[in-house]
């Protein structure tokens, strides 16, 4: 057991389908896939134009020679020309968060929410949820797939469900209190607010029933979990997915916590280099690609999601044999590429949250005032880290810089700014201004 | 015979100091003396208040960080080497220094000097021996009013 942080329970035992069986069964629903895409205006173009169809699919190996679904193949055919059903047969829309321009939306047919809900109980069992559980979900409920997503999933479960939705932290924490919640669900950027308004309010986390936590949406990092981990009493779990292949759900960590295992049954992962789009050496990062195999309503095919991760085929203690990928350490659209570095914003996460006693709460700026660029990182100073000595403050900002330096490979000008004076997110955080950018 | 010094970080802005003295003013807190630390970026005021608990809620709660330390304040003659005497006490028993000021607090010919020691209660016990009115809170507060 001393592998698992918790009891290692598997909800569906299709999660534990040895290779052959599940490979076989990839093909197959790949097959049905391309199908049921095929009368869809944007695929049949693109096969068209590829010289490929469903006939040259004889292998899985011969996914690779379809064409790539991009965000701006989404955005192209606004707002539902990948819908694959009669809008008869419709059962919910979703939308991306629209955080780089228009939303795109997404359909479900009512087979594709029950599939959903259980891809999402999934991981949620794996993470600790029981049917006697109360889960309080602080993800937004609306467009984006992060609240009603993990809603069915925690009912299908069994589970009680507080659907607090996002904002308000004062109102969360409270209702977190009185009614007790087993597992909190949200953004990790979001519990590290509550967790420091949980201290604010003087309230002492034990007085808080949280066992349990899943969180998405975003990336984050290890320390982050430590953090969170430390100062809120409970078990944090990872999970992933994005609106166009499903929403939550599409992998997540089970009681081992070393990777997140992809739901191989419902989905085909790549893991490519984001410039040729060949596939990485095992092992190495690079850009995830899902093909849904189960989706009705709007199937989508090698869908680039932007996100940088690796993926480790190696057995898991747990039993189940969807392949794991890592943390997503960003995205190829976040990536920052400074003086020619490729610098990630997790990194100078990682980097504040290795100096003891710095606040995650920063605001990166970038800006290139002469010919080369220039790193700001204000950084809030928290009561603990206030020193009267004047030496101990400028030695705690020049670790700040040294740990960016050893992780980013950049020098990077910190700032200690006073606290609450940046910006607080309740959904995914922006963490990020670039001049460089500005006109 | 510590005395409780406030100090608050400060980002080095112009209206960042103000802030503060304006949460004291209206919470009705006098400022006995304050001296100001800073590089370019940020800056450290340190405050000697006569309630510093009040004044560290007050200045909490208008969002300030604010940290409280003990110092040693000390009474000397407000002549030519009044500072150098004392000075020589604490060198002479090799005992750092991390930062000091100095203020008038209402007694005539005298001025105090305020130490942050790194030792402090050797530094009390030193300064003692050799004759040095060491003042405490109360009698500092009182001759201030």
């Amino acid at each position: 057991m001393s592998e698992f942080v918790t009891e290692n329970r598997i909800w569906d035992s299709a999660e534990t389908m040895p290779h052959d069986e599940l490979r076989a069964l990839q093909l197959e629903r790949l097959t049905q896939t391309l199908a049921r895409v095929a009368e869809v205006p944007f695929y049949k173009e693109a096969f068209a134009k590829a010289k490929v169809g469903p006939d040259n699919i004889k292998t899985l190996d011969d996914l690779r020679r379809l064409p790539f679904t991009t965000k701006a193949d989404l955005r192209d055919h606004y707002p539902l020309g990948f819908l694959a059903v009669g809008r008869d047969r419709v059962a919910r829309f979703h939308g991306s968060s629209g955080t780089t321009g228009k939303p795109t939306f997404v359909a479900y047919t009512k087979e594709d929410l029950s599939t959903w809900a259980d891809l999402c109980a999934r991981f949620l069992v794996s993470g600790g949820l029981r049917p006697e559980h109360t889960v309080h979900i602080a993800f937004g409920y609306g467009l984006f797939t992060g609240g009603f997503g993990l809603h069915y999933g925690v009912e299908r479960v069994g589970a009680a469900v507080v659907p607090a939705s996002a904002g308000n932290t004062q109102r969360q924490i409270m209702l977190l209190k009185d009614l007790a919640a087993d597992v909190l669900v949200c953004t990790p950027s979001y519990a590290l607010t509550i967790a420091e308004a949980v201290g604010a309010m003087g309230i002492d986390p034990k007085e808080l029933s949280l066992k349990f936590a899943h969180f998405g949406a975003e990336p984050w990092t290890e320390d982050m979990r430590a953090q969170i981990e430390a100062d809120m009493g409970l078990l944090a779990f990872n999970n992933y997915g994005l609106s166009e292949v499903i929403g939550p759900g599409v992998s997540g960590e089970c009681a081992a916590r070393n990777g997140m295992h992809i739901q191989e049954d419902h989905f085909i992962v790549e893991c490519v280099d984001p410039e040729t789009l060949e596939p990485v050496q095992p092992g190495n990062q690079g850009e995830l690609v899902f093909t849904s195999l189960t989706k009705q309503a709007m199937p989508i095919i090698r869908y680039r999601t932007r996100d940088i991760a690796q993926l480790d085929p190696a057995p898991c203690p747990c039993g189940r044999t969807g392949i794991r990928m890592n943390r997503v350490v960003g995205r190829t659209d976040d990536m920052l590429i400074i003086r020619g570095v490729n610098v990630f914003p997790s990194q100078i996460e990682e980097a504040l949250l290795r100096v003891e006693g710095t606040a995650p709460h920063y605001l990166i700026e970038i800006g290139r005032p002469g010919t080369l660029d220039e790193v700001k990182v204000h950084v809030e100073v928290r009561s603990k880290d206030l020193s009267d000595k004047m030496s101990h403050m400028q030695a705690l900002r020049d670790r700040i810089g040294q740990e960016i330096h050893s992780i980013t490979g950049i020098h990077a000008d910190v700032h200690l700014v006073e606290p609450q004076t940046l910006e607080r997110f309740v959904g995914k955080a922006k963490r990020v201004l670039d001049h460089r950018t500005e006109t | 015979m510590k005395i409780k010094q406030l100090s608050v970080f400060l980002e080095n802005k112009p209206g960042r100091l103000s802030e503060p003295c304006h949460a004291l003013s209206k919470a009705g807190v006098n400022i006995l003396t304050l001296s100001l630390a800073d590089t370019q970026q940020f800056g450290i005021m340190r405050l000697i208040v006569k309630e510093p608990e009040k004044a560290r809620d007050v200045l909490t709660q208008a969002g300030c960080v604010v940290k409280v330390t003990e110092i040693v304040a000390v009474e000397v003659e407000d002549r030519p080497g009044g500072l150098a005497d004392i000075l020589e006490i604490i060198e002479a028993a090799d005992i750092s220094i991390e930062y000091m000021y100095a203020f008038t607090f209402g007694r005539k010919d005298k001025a105090a000097l305020v130490f942050r020691f790194d030792d402090p209660d050797k530094a009390i016990d030193v300064l003692q021996d050799k004759g040095v009115n060491v003042i405490g809170g109360l009698e500092l507060y009182d001759n201030a009013d």
